[in-house]
């Protein structure tokens, strides 16, 4: 038996640190510390043994070697003209600078799992900039926590223990006591649950509420009407007032915003809201990002390709506009001839009419686990598992970038040993 | 009678705990539902345990579920293939499709709930 301590969780934006795997032979027994989400991605489940191929999508599975499923993958994705390659949420850094290097060499578009989580949050910043901390800032002033949009409290399960809410640092000894918490939301949740005021908004009012918030705070509290979005001027006044009277404010926001109407221009909005109560006291505002390392991708892509997701290669030169060349967008018009589905799902997590595109054209999938992509998949590859088996980069949702250790030995080949020899594969047949 | 709600969909923690187990019953529990509030069932026609939800993108039977967090009028699906067989694949010009506030009809059914490889199969 081997115990690893300050083990990463591969499983959400938080990263706790702090696990302590407990390993028997090549088998994780225990993950210590791990919330219910962590627990289940490390102790695992049913994996894909062996690659698998079939002649239509409507066949049997038939297994096959991983130089066979290699090749087809790579006449695939070269016979494209607008191939997609898209996920990368639940993988390495390492991994996305290979997946980069691949869509450069076919002229794909790369993208992804942004592109339905924090795309917008991205088009936000390019307007507006971000006024931001780490999360250990906030552990240790935040007096005022808000939470917009999203519900830690069943997605980031530890982010209220360690980082915002309960968390004791070196200005918050007293923890959850010397900290207001905020909960704007649509409905109330379990995270609402545990705040000090739960603020309603009408779903799809966010950007008028946070319109009237500025209103109130730039002294104009006489043109808000009585109610904004459901939410009475009364209570809006007061939310103003303990915003501007924090000593260190944070805000979290989540999918309430990025997928409601207004989309990114209610990221926009809530990013000036956070510059204006600069005026007042230090305030700051962070994505609460899902994937561990959904920041790390647009890291990887942004230092490769000078921008963040949704990286079109078919001129040559990086092209980027979510809206033209985001995978909805590129799916939904029919636009791409054939996809790559790697470390994230687009069968389980996109629209039916996005799917239904998927399911027409030649589907590539290196994934460790059966899924929803696997029902519409041609070709599938299985992979180790990052941050479990393969050790390597990632970035917390504050863009700190950390250290994976690998926990067992991979009984797969990595997803950089595919891509590599992909991308080989893929040069040998176009003769470069 | 037809129930017309807005309809949110979103993160859980036993979808997420069952993200890497979408073959198994577990994440069809997860997933496979819609919560009203209590006024909002009770508004509901009782031909069967689960609801019917129609959009303008699709249609898709699942479990129907109490949870008074909810105003009256909105409806939730945890976000998964059940939820993404009716939402707005229009991503408004910013790449990202309609995952909330999606106005949705919802009547009471006895149909059965598609396995996750059955309704993926729809799209076949």
């Amino acid at each position: 038996m081997a115990v690893i301590t300050d083990a990463l969780c591969p499983f959400c934006g938080c990263m706790c640190d702090d696990l302590m795997i407990v390993t028997e032979g090549n088998r994780i027994i225990e993950a210590k510390h791990a919330c219910k989400l962590g627990a289940a991605k490390i102790m695992g489940h049913h994996r894909i043994k062996e690659p698998m191929m079939r002649p239509d999508k409507n066949s049997n599975f038939k297994e096959v070697s991983y130089d066979e499923a290699i090749e087809a993958a790579a006449q695939i994705l070269v016979k494209s003209k607008r191939p997609l390659l898209y996920g990368w949420a639940s993988a390495l850094c390492e991994v996305h600078k290979k997946g980069i290097l691949l869509a450069e060499e076919l002229g794909a578009i790369i993208d992804n799992t942004a592109s339905v989580c924090h795309g917008p949050s991205t088009l936000a910043v390019h307007e507006k900039g971000l006024p931001t901390s780490t999360l250990g800032q906030i552990k240790n002033r935040a007096d005022v926590v808000v939470f917009w949009g999203c519900n830690p409290a069943q997605a980031h399960p530890r982010h209220m223990g360690r980082y915002s809410v309960f968390a004791k640092g070196f200005f918050s000894d007293k923890g959850r006591k010397m900290r207001k918490i905020i909960v704007v939301d649509v409905r109330k949740t379990d995270t609402a649950n545990v705040a000090d005021e739960y603020v309603q908004v009408e779903q799809g009012a966010d950007y008028m509420v946070i319109s009237a918030l500025r209103a109130i705070l730039a002294g104009q509290a006489a043109v808000v009407p009585d109610q904004v979005g459901g939410v009475t001027k009364e209570q809006l006044v007061k939310l103003a007032d303990t915003l501007k009277t924090a000593k260190f404010g944070a805000i979290f926001f989540g999918m309430g915003l990025t997928q409601s109407k207004g989309r990114y221009k209610n990221i926009d909005n809530a990013i000036s809201l956070t510059t204006e109560l600069n005026s007042f006291t230090k305030f700051v505002i962070m994505p609460m990002r899902g994937h561990y390392n959904v920041t790390g991708f647009g890291q990887v892509c942004t230092w490769e390709t000078g921008f963040a997701t949704a990286v079109d290669f078919a001129r040559g030169a990086p092209y980027y506009n979510p809206g033209e060349t985001a995978s909805n967008d590129v799916l939904y018009r029919k636009e791409v001839d054939a996809a790559m589905i790697i470390a994230g799902d687009a069968a389980a997590h996109f629209p039916a009419n996005s799917v239904r595109h998927l399911a027409a054209i030649p589907l590539v999938q290196i994934d460790p686990y059966w899924n929803p992509t696997t029902e519409i998949a041609d070709v599938v590859i299985p992979t180790a598992i990052c941050g479990v088996e393969v050790e390597g980069t990632a970035y917390r949702m504050d863009g700190v970038s950390l250290r994976y250790r690998k926990m067992i030995e991979p009984t797969h080949p990595t997803d950089i040993e595919v891509l590599e020899r992909l991308i080989e594969r893929v040069k040998e047949i176009r003769g470069d | 009678m037809t129930l017309k709600v807005n309809l949110i969909t979103g993160r859980t923690i036993n979808q997420g705990a069952n993200l890497e187990n979408k073959t198994s019953p577990d994440y069809l529990e997860a997933t496979a539902y819609c919560e009203l509030n209590s006024n909002d069932i009770e508004k509901l026609d009782k031909s069967g345990n689960n609801v019917k939800v129609r959009t303008n993108y699709g249609e898709v039977t699942v479990k129907l579920k109490e949870n008074n967090g909810n105003p009256d009028g909105i409806a939730f699906i945890p976000m998964g293939p059940w939820a993404n067989a009716v939402v707005d694949h229009d991503t408004k010009g910013c790449g990202m499709p309609g995952f909330k506030g999606i106005q949705a009809e919802l009547e009471g059914t006895s149909d059965k709930i598609l396995l996750m490889k059955e309704l993926i199969a729809r799209y076949k």
